[in-house]
């Protein structure tokens, strides 16, 4: 079985700017062991020479016409913004 | 009974004699919904006033300019945005959230004459197979309250199927339309990869998700797509392929057709009465001049594996997008803006969808990415390969949509691993793009039973054909459950 660290399982939420509390990361690396285990069933199979399926369609490069158009208004696009002020979203200090 | 026990082609007839009004039909549904939904739960936000102020207006256009969906009433999941209409995913994180634009479907549905009822429940950013992990309630399955509707679309199949609305739309990653329809005994289409497009679903993983139609039967069904399909420029992965008449493609006529039946369908896992209703409904579809044989999709046994390292790969990428600044819940009493992040995200999502955000950013974190993201697409290519072959041979493929009926609220819903054994059979589909319907084909222990039939790429034409040949050849469609008989209409 895949062994997941809970000081991996806090780099990884970390990355996933997720809080966890000691009793999560647990739990979390006891699910993600299983499931990984689970997925580790993949390598049954020899994928050399494979190519990764990123999408199913033969699209490439969909391009629009190089032409303005008007964007969302502004107005609008404040109207779920928690915190604002004059026309700007808000946030906590970024630096220390 | 109610008046959506009727087709929307027999409606649109009672609205042409003049015996009943668009109103009417309107009114109609926020009755059902009224007396039926207490118990069934399957609707989030409503749209009364506005939807019946519509409805007299519609009343008003002259027959001429009225397509076979006009004045029709609908219900949309919640990961559809509706300018104005709360949009939730089912979930905290978006608790409140107006949306300022219209998905292109719902664009589509209002030039089509169709009338927004409501939003519908579903499983958290559509992760689950049950409902249960709606932030906000569990929808209960019409035919047995104590039962699952399925998921993540559970409200869309569940309202259609409690008689609350004749059409609703749901959204497909790995069988989220098919599993509730079938858990429902409704009809639930997941179209092909592109055909639909996905400009205003909130995504969950954009290499698989797919918006579909959910009705009581496969004429209603195929004008639904039909109303909805087509190429868009909002998004790229949209196809620009025609869109055919589906409808026109419902003959009645099914003689040559060649069905593959994969054996991994009839095989282990899959419950003796699901495998006993799909070898009826091949006899039927042999008596009416189809013939089948056993096939393989040997790769099939992987697509669980592989759909939940990609589909959580990208659904980590997606879900980045919620971090409390644009829209949606903002955690209080932070310091900084990581605080911020970090304590609306742990505070706002909930924990299936935590799952697969950390499994999503673990299998694409360095170290991992090979072993496990970049395999899981080789395997993928693997799986729709399988696929090909067989459509070389075969017109369409045929199996259950579920190894079991409903199974109880509850039930699974501890043990991720058994709860996502539900969508073995639907997952495949997905991850080769392919379009592929549930209709209803019996039942056990009074719960319906879904057959599964799977097309080729853009072949939604050929499995409509199918579908209403074995529909009109039996019953299972009309029947509907015990609580439509109580309920006030």
């Amino acid at each position: 079985m895949a062994n997941i660290s809970k000081e991996e399982v806090k780099h990884v939420a970390h990355l996933a700017r997720l809080a966890i509390t000691e009793d999560e990361a647990e739990k979390f690396a006891d699910q993600l062991a299983a499931i990984t285990t689970f997925a580790e069933q993949l390598n049954e199979l020899d994928t050399t020479n494979v190519i990764p399926t990123t999408h199913v369609l033969p699209l490439v490069n969909v391009m629009r016409k190089d032409q303005s158009v008007p964007g969302l208004d502004r107005d609008k696009m404040m109207k779920n913004v928690r915190e604002q002020e004059a026309g700007q979203v808000k946030v906590p200090s970024i630096l220390d | 009974m109610t008046l959506f026990k009727h087709s929307a082609t027999e409606l649109q007839e009672m609205i042409h004699n003049k015996e009943i009004s668009i109103e009417d039909l309107t009114a109609e549904s926020y009755k059902r919904i009224d007396s039926l939904d207490g118990d069934v739960k399957a609707f989030l936000a409503l749209n009364k006033e506005q939807a019946i102020a519509q409805a007299k207006e519609m009343d008003k256009v002259p027959a001429a300019k009225r397509g076979p969906l006009f004045g029709m009433p609908i219900g949309v999941k919640d990961n559809i945005v509706t300018e104005g209409l709360e949009t939730t995913c089912s979930s905290k994180i978006l608790e409140g959230f107006n949306p300022i634009y219209d998905a292109t479907v719902v664009r589509k549905l209002r030039e089509a004459g169709m009338i927004t009822v409501g939003k519908l429940n579903m499983d958290e950013f559509a992760m689950g197979s049950s409902n249960e992990n709606s932030a906000y309630k569990i929808t209960k399955n019409p035919w047995d309250l104590d039962r699952v509707p399925g998921g993540s679309s559970g409200g869309s199949a569940a309202a259609v199927a409690a008689g609350e609305v004749p059409f609703s739309l749901g959204s497909d990653t790995g069988g989220s339309i098919r599993q509730p329809a079938s858990f429902c005994g409704v009809v639930g289409m997941k179209p092909t990869y592109g055909r639909v497009s996905r400009f205003g679903l909130v995504a969950f993983a954009s290499s698989l998700d797919q918006i579909g139609p959910i009705t009581r039967n496969v004429r209603d069904n195929a004008l639904l797509l039909e109303a909805i399909s087509g190429v868009d420029e909002s998004d790229s992965t949209s196809a620009n392929v025609d869109v055919p008449s589906f409808v026109e493609s419902l003959t009645g006529d099914i003689k040559g057709l060649r069905i593959g039946v994969p054996s991994e369908y009839l095989g282990e896992g899959v419950g003796e009465a699901a495998k006993q209703s799909v070898l009826d409904a091949l006899k039927v579809l042999e008596s009416l001049g189809a013939t089948w044989e056993e096939v393989s999709l040997p790769h099939s046994k992987y697509g669980l594996a592989t759909y939940y390292l990609i589909s959580s790969s990208e659904a980590s990428s997606n879900l980045a997008r919620f971090d409390g600044i644009r829209y949606g819940f903002r955690a209080e009493n932070v310091e900084n803006l990581l605080e911020l992040y970090k304590e609306t995200r742990s505070q706002g999502f909930g924990d299936e969808v935590k799952r697969r955000i950390m499994l999503g950013t673990y299998s694409l974190s360095a170290g991992s990415y090979d072993a496990y993201y970049k395999k899981a697409q080789q395997v993928r290519t693997l799986i729709k390969q399988d696929f090909d072959q067989i459509f070389e041979k075969y017109d369409v493929i045929i199996g259950p949509t579920t190894p079991t009926p409903a199974f109880k609220v509850g039930e699974n819903i501890d043990d991720p691993l058994t709860m996502y054994a539900n969508d073995i059979l639907t997952i495949p589909v997905n991850l080769a793009g392919v379009p592929g319907i549930s209709i209803p084909c019996g039942f056990s222990e009074g719960m319906p039973l879904g057959l599964q039939i799977i097309g080729k790429h853009f072949d939604e034409a050929t499995i409509y054909r199918v579908a209403h040949a074995y529909e009109q050849a039996t019953s299972f469609h009309k029947q509907t459950p015990q609580l439509w008989e109580g309920a006030n209409s």
